[in-house]
This record gives structure tokens, sequence and C-alpha cells, in this order.
């Protein structure tokens, strides 16, 4: 249909209008209904093929599924696990800080002691009978000593010990970073989404390994060992 | 007695080695991953591996197969210390020839207690 038959239909139109041809006047407005019909119905015919391709390969593309039914509260879960592993890394150096403070304190303030009254000894400003009593605080603050060393050695173990949390919760993350990567991927793609769906690069490979197991999401299947004396009695059923 | 310590967090080999000293082990290597810790036992002098499993470019897994299969170091002792707790990973790794196995996070009388099995099995 040119605009040449579309002029010329509405010149005839306007012919039969005002000669009051009613009949002839409403056949061609249905010529012309009939042509802007045929254009609507091509035109919802080929929206209707587009939704219809596009819910197609919006459900085989599973992945999105995976994603929002599993992966992302998964996910959630996950970051908690690390905030409470910060946490608890925290509180325990805090603690173990804490209770350092006063036992290093204590130290000092009995060495200062003790090194003044040294001083007084040296220079022979001590009587005898101070002296024995000095000699006594000595021997006293030796044994506190060792004793106050031995509970800093434990302190400063503790929290070694603690500082774990960094490669536990570093695992977790790089996990999420890749969720979130595959998350950017499967947007753009539902974004693109106009038939011709693109092969999406497989982000599998770093999940051959499952990486820490965070309680409440890895043990619900009861193959990961909760803790040391699971994986020692596997082993040793197997002959360890 | 050297050991290599193999882990990708840097803080983890620290704790790691901090550990081993407090053991009476000062004689430590560090390697970052399974490719780089390969070259440090070839050159020798390596007593004992202490490795984790899930290491970008060579996993410990890989590392301690290619130990076993190497008959310089076929029967070097090696100790896996890996967050991966998966029944069926414990079981790959005994059957690739490891000789103890500790799961992150581990408390250091666990690190204690494992080496010290190691190396009483050795001695006998």
């Amino acid at each position: 249909m040119t605009d040449i038959d579309r002029l010329r239909m509405a010149k005839e139109l306007l012919v039969a209008l005002e000669r009051g041809d009613d009949a002839k006047a409403d056949k061609l407005l249905d010529e012309i209904a009939s042509i802007r019909e045929t254009q609507l119905f091509l035109e919802v015919g080929r929206l209707t093929r587009q939704l219809h391709d596009a819910i197609r390969s919006f459900s085989l593309d599973s992945r999105i599924f995976e994603l929002t039914e599993s992966d992302i509260p998964d996910a959630k879960e996950r970051l908690h696990y690390v905030i409470s592993m910060t946490e608890q890394a925290a509180d325990q150096t805090l603690t173990v800080v804490e209770d350092l403070f006063p036992v290093a304190q204590s130290l000092n303030q009995q060495a200062h002691k003790l090194a003044g009254n040294w001083e007084r000894f040296l220079v022979r400003k001590m009587p005898y009978e101070e002296f024995k009593g000095m000699s006594h605080e000595i021997s006293q603050y030796f044994n506190e000593s060792k004793r106050s060393l031995e509970t800093v050695q434990n302190g400063l173990n503790e929290i070694l010990m603690a500082q774990g949390f960094q490669d536990i919760t570093g695992q977790i993350i790089r996990r999420v970073i890749s969720l979130v990567e595959d998350l950017e991927t499967s947007m753009v793609e539902l974004i693109r989404l106009s038939g011709t769906k693109r092969a999406t690069a497989n982000a599998a490979t770093d999940h051959d390994l499952p990486g820490p197991a965070v309680p409440g999401i890895d043990d619900k299947t009861g193959d990961v060992a909760a803790n040391q004396d699971e994986v020692d009695d596997l082993l040793s059923s197997l002959g360890f | 007695m050297k050991i290599l310590i193999v882990d990708d967090f840097s803080t983890m080999r620290r704790i790691i080695k901090n550990l081993l000293r407090d053991l009476g082990f000062t004689n430590t290597v560090e390697a970052d991953d399974g490719k780089s810790a390969m070259p440090i036992l070839k050159a020798g002098g390596v007593d004992f591996l202490v490795t984790d499993w899930n290491m970008p470019g060579m996993t410990g897994l890989d590392l301690l197969k290619a130990v076993r299969s190497d008959p310089s170091m076929a029967q070097l002792p090696v100790l896996m210390v890996t967050a991966e707790a998966k029944r069926e990973q414990i079981i790959m790794a005994a059957q690739a020839g490891v000789n103890g196995y500790v799961i992150k996070p581990f408390t250091a009388a666990t690190l204690k207690e494992k080496i010290e099995k190691i190396f009483e099995r050795i001695e006998n």
C-alpha cells in the first residue's frame, strides 16, 4: 500500500461524503481500517513471537533460577557467617588484650619499685632488715613474672590463632564475588534478550572445590565433616 | 628440620609459621601455591610439607600427587591444612597419600597433635 494509493482512497472518501453516497463512503472506510488492522496484527504477531522467545530462553537459562532461588540466599548466609567470624576474631583479640594489659601493668609497677630499692641497696643506703624484705620481694617477683610471662605467651598465641578468620572469610568473600559476577552476566543477558541466546561462559570452574563449610548451609546434607574429630574418625576408618 | 608451608593467604602462612616456631621448628620456608612450591621441593632439603588445598595455580592435592609421583620426594610427610571439609575430599586426599588432615579453622593444639603424630609414625 503506497502513499499514492492511500491519498487516492482519501480523495474518493471525500468525494463520496460530499455526494452523500453513504454506501460508498462506508466501504472506503472499511478498506482503510482493514489496512490499519493488518499492520496492527502483524505488529502484535511480531511482539508475541518476541515475548514467546524471550520467555523460552528465560526458562532455558536455568542459571538465573539457580541464582535467585539458592545462590543468593546462600550468599547472604555466607556473608552473615563472615560477619560472625570477624566479630568473633575481634572479640577474642580484644579480650586477650584486655586481660594482658593489667598483667603487663603490674609487672611494670613491681619492676619500678624493685629497681628503686635496688638502687638504694647499691649505694648502701639500705638497713639489713629492709634488705631481707627486699630479697624476699625479688624472689616473689621472679615467680610472678614467670607466671605472668606464660600468661602473656598464651595470650599472644590466642591472638595469633584468632587471625585465621582472614583466610576463611577471604575464601567465602571470593566465592560471593564470583556469584555477583555470575549474576551480572545473567542480568546483562536478560537485558539483551531479544530471541538470540548467547552462550554463557561457564563460571563454574571456581566451584570445583566447595571451600569453607559454612554452618547451617554446607552441613545440611551430612557429607561435610563438622569438626576435626569427624575428620579424624573418617581417616581412622580408612586405616589412618 | 626444614618445613615448607604452602598457602595462598599470607596471614595463614604466618599463623602456621608462628605455631611451628612455638613447637620448636624454626626453619621454615613459604610458597603461595603448588606451582611455586615445586621448585623449592625439587631443590631439596625440605623435611616436611604443610599445604592448603584450594589455591590458584596449582592446588594442594595436585602438589601432593606430584610429590608422591616423584621418587626423590615420594616419602616426604605431607600435612594438609584446609577449609575443605567434604567427606569425599578427605577421602580423596587420603587416597592421594596425605599423612594428616586438619580442617580450618583449627586450634594450636590440633596442629601440634597432628604434627607429633606424623613424626611419631615416621620414627617407628
